[in-house]
C-alpha cells in the first residue's frame, strides 16, 4: 500500500471551445477492414476496364448495380458485361457535400440507364458543363488508369 | 389488437444547436411538457418506452436510449431503441402503438431526440449519406441532397413539375412557422428568395432543403381504459402503415401502381413506376394505414397532415404518393392552392383549380420551417397532430393561426433514405 500514490503530470492539455457550458474538442477515427464480399468481382472489373452488372439465372431481370441475388425472385444471379454507351436518366450538380467530398465540388452525378437492362447506375459525369447537360444524352464509360478499387474507378462522358 | 390513443406530448424547441443541453436533459424538458399537459399522469402509470434515435455517429453514444430511460427514472421497466433512417421518430411512434395494442402495455411512451450540432456541417452531412449504400452509392456522391435533387429532375421531366412549385413549398411551410415558437427557421420568403439562395444541388437550393437541428419530442400513448380515465381529449390512432424500398435508388424496378380505393389502373396506364420519381414505400404505408382508418379518398377525408418534407420536391412528391392527388399533379396541387392554410397570407396567387378541396399540409411548418432532428421528427409531427386534433393549437404555441376550425382526421408520415422506410399514421379526434 502507498498512501502517496500520484498519477504522472502531462504536457497534454485538452481543446476548448466554450466554457459554460463546457464545450471540448474530441477527436474519433477508426480504419475499417471492409470486404466488397461478394461484390468484389464487380470491383475487379474496374481494374480491367470492365463493367459488370448481374443477371438474375432464375427470371432474367438484369441489373446495373450488381446484387449477388435477385430482389425479385432471390435466386442467385451471374455476372454480365455492361455496355460502356448508356444515357443520362437523371442527373445534378452538387455545389455541397460530405466532408469527404468537399474538395470536388461542384461534381455532376447521374443516374445511367443502359439498353436492356432493367436498372440504372450511380456515377460521375465530366466532360459537360452542368448546363449542358440533359436527360436522355448519350454517355460513356471511362476508367481510370491506376485502379483505386471503387466505384469511381468508372466514370462517364459525353458520347 | 386493442384501440390506441395519443393522451399526451412534448416537444423541445429546435434549434441549429442546444450545447445548453445534452440528449437526456432535452428528452427531459419534452417529457416535463407532456406530464405537465395531462394531471393525472404521472410515471408510475407509464409501463415502458420505446425510444428513437438516428444516428450513433452524432450521439456519439451508443445505448444513448437506456440514459434517457434512466434519466427519465423509468428504470427498471421495458424499453428499447427503434432506428430506421428519417423515418426513426414514425417507426418509434407506430412501436409504441404496437405495445398498448398487443396489450402488452398500458401506457408507452414514445420519445425521440438527435443532437446533430456537435459536429461540422459537412460531417453531417456525410454521417447521413453513410445511411446510403456505402459500396455503391456513398463513395460517389455521398449526399442526400444530390440524390433529392437526381429525383426531383426526373419528376420535372415525366410531370412537368416546375422549380416554381418547388419554392412555393417552401413559402408555404416557412411562412405557417411564424406562428410555431417552436420551429427552428421561420420566415416570410418569397418564390424568387427560394431560388436566389445558394445552390446545393441542381436544382435544390438551400430553401429547399431542410436544416439539421438539435431538439426531442414524446409523444404518450394508452389504451382505451387509461385515455378515458386520464384524458378529456385523447386522439385516437386509427391507421397504421409502413413500406420499404430498395436501399440503392438506382435499382427501383418499374411495376404496377399499387392502387389506392379512389384509383384506377387505366389512370396509370402510361406511367412507369415507380422509379425514381416516386415512392412506392410511401404509397404501400399510405394504402396499409388507409385500409385499417376505413379511408377511401384520402384527398377529401382527411383535414390536414403533417408530412416529412426534408425537401419541397419530396413533399411534392409524396402528395402523390398518399393520393392526395393523382401521380403527376403534385405541381399542379401546390399551384391550386390545396396545400395552403386558408386563414394566412403567402404573397401568392394560386389558379385555383377546383379538382381538390383544401388539405393543409405542414400547418407546423413541416422539417423545412421546425427543423429535422431526427430521432425527434416523426413523434414531433405526432404532437403537432395531436395539439391540432385537440383543438389546443392556441394554448401550446400561444398563437391560434395554425389551429384549423373543425379538424377531425389528420395524417402524419415520416420517411427515411431515398424512400426506403416510410410510415404513414392516422389520428383521429374522438
Ligand atoms: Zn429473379
Amino acid at each position: 500500500m502507498n498512501t502517496d500514490a500520484k498519477l504522472p503530470e502531462t504536457e497534454e492539455g485538452t481543446i476548448l471551445f466554450n466554457t459554460d457550458p463546457i464545450i471540448v474538442k474530441d477527436h474519433y477515427e477508426i480504419d475499417y477492414l471492409h470486404s466488397y464480399a461478394q461484390d468484389s468481382p464487380f470491383f475487379a472489373g474496374l481494374a480491367g476496364k470492365k463493367l459488370l452488372g448481374s443477371r438474375c439465372i432464375g427470371c432474367g431481370y438484369t441489373y446495373a448495380t450488381p446484387r449477388g441475388h435477385c430482389m425479385g425472385c432471390g435466386a442467385p444471379t451471374s455476372w454480365v458485361e455492361l455496355p460502356q454507351e448508356g444515357r443520362v436518366h437523371t442527373y445534378t450538380t452538387c455545389h455541397f457535400g460530405g466532408e469527404a467530398f468537399l474538395k470536388e465540388t461542384p461534381f455532376t452525378l447521374v443516374l445511367v440507364e443502359f439498353d436492356s437492362v432493367d436498372t440504372l447506375f450511380l456515377s460521375r459525369l465530366i466532360g459537360a458543363e452542368p448546363d449542358e447537360v440533359r436527360i436522355g444524352m448519350p454517355i460513356r464509360a471511362r476508367f481510370r488508369r491506376n485502379c483505386q478499387f471503387k466505384p469511381t474507378d468508372v466514370y462517364f462522358v459525353p458520347l | 389488437m386493442r384501440p390506441v390513443y395519443m393522451i399526451t406530448g412534448g416537444i423541445t424547441r429546435f434549434a441549429k444547436a442546444h450545447p445548453d443541453k445534452d440528449f437526456r436533459l432535452m428528452v427531459k424538458e419534452a417529457f416535463e411538457y407532456a406530464l405537465a399537459d395531462l394531471p393525472g399522469l404521472d410515471r408510475d402509470l407509464i409501463d415502458g418506452s420505446v425510444c428513437s434515435y438516428f444516428s450513433d455517429h452524432f450521439t456519439r453514444q451508443p445505448m444513448a436510449g437506456a440514459m434517457v430511460q434512466d434519466y427519465l427514472g423509468l428504470c427498471p421497466k421495458p424499453s428499447r431503441r427503434v432506428e430506421g433512417g428519417g423515418a426513426t421518430g414514425g417507426l418509434c411512434f407506430q412501436a409504441a402503438w404496437e405495445a398498448v395494442a398487443s396489450g402488452r402495455m398500458e401506457v408507452c411512451l414514445a420519445m425521440g431526440f438527435e443532437t446533430m450540432s456537435r459536429v461540422n456541417t459537412w460531417k453531417g452531412n456525410e454521417f447521413i449519406a453513410l445511411a446510403s449504400d456505402t459500396n455503391f452509392d456513398y463513395p460517389v456522391g455521398g449526399f442526400y441532397t444530390g440524390y433529392y435533387a437526381m429525383m426531383v429532375r426526373r419528376h420535372m421531366h415525366e410531370f412537368g413539375t416546375t422549380l416554381e412549385q418547388m419554392a412555393k413549398v417552401a413559402v408555404k411551410n416557412h411562412r405557417n412557422a411564424l406562428h410555431n415558437s417552436y420551429a427552428q427557421q421561420p420566415a416570410l420568403l418569397s418564390v424568387a428568395d427560394v431560388r436566389g439562395s445558394s445552390m446545393v444541388a441542381t436544382p435544390l437550393t438551400i430553401l429547399d432543403c431542410c436544416q439539421m437541428s438539435d431538439g426531442a419530442a414524446v409523444a404518450i400513448l394508452a389504451s382505451e381504459e387509461v385515455a378515458q380515465r386520464l384524458c378529456q381529449q385523447p386522439v385516437r390512432i386509427t391507421g397504421i402503415g409502413s413500406g420499404t424500398d430498395a436501399m440503392r435508388m438506382a435499382d427501383r424496378p418499374h411495376g404496377e401502381v399499387p392502387l389506392l380505393p379512389h384509383e384506377t389502373a387505366e389512370e396509370y396506364r402510361d406511367l412507369r413506376y415507380p422509379g425514381v420519381h416516386s415512392f412506392r414505400g410511401g404509397r404501400m404505408a399510405a394504402k396499409l394505414a388507409y385500409r385499417m382508418a376505413g379511408i377511401i379518398d384520402p384527398g377529401r377525408e382527411l383535414d390536414f397532415a403533417e408530412i416529412h418534407d426534408a425537401y419541397t420536391s419530396s413533399e411534392i412528391q409524396t402528395y402523390e404518393d398518399l393520393g392526395f392527388c393523382r401521380y403527376g399533379q403534385g405541381g399542379r396541387f401546390v399551384d391550386a392552392g390545396a396545400p395552403f392554410m386558408a386563414n394566412l397570407d403567402y404573397g401568392l396567387t394560386f389558379s385555383g383549380e377546383g379538382t381538390w378541396p383544401r388539405l393543409p399540409v405542414n400547418p407546423s411548418g413541416g422539417l423545412l420551417a421546425c427543423g429535422h432532428p431526427v430521432g425527434a421528427t416523426g413523434l414531433m409531427q405526432a404532437v403537432f397532430a395531436f395539439w391540432q386534433l385537440q383543438g389546443s393549437i392556441a394554448r401550446h404555441l400561444g398563437d391560434a393561426a395554425l389551429q384549423l376550425p373543425d379538424p377531425k382526421k389528420g395524417l402524419i408520415h415520416s420517411h427515411a433514405g431515398t424512400g426506403t422506410y416510410i410510415t404513414v399514421t392516422v389520428m383521429e379526434r374522438v
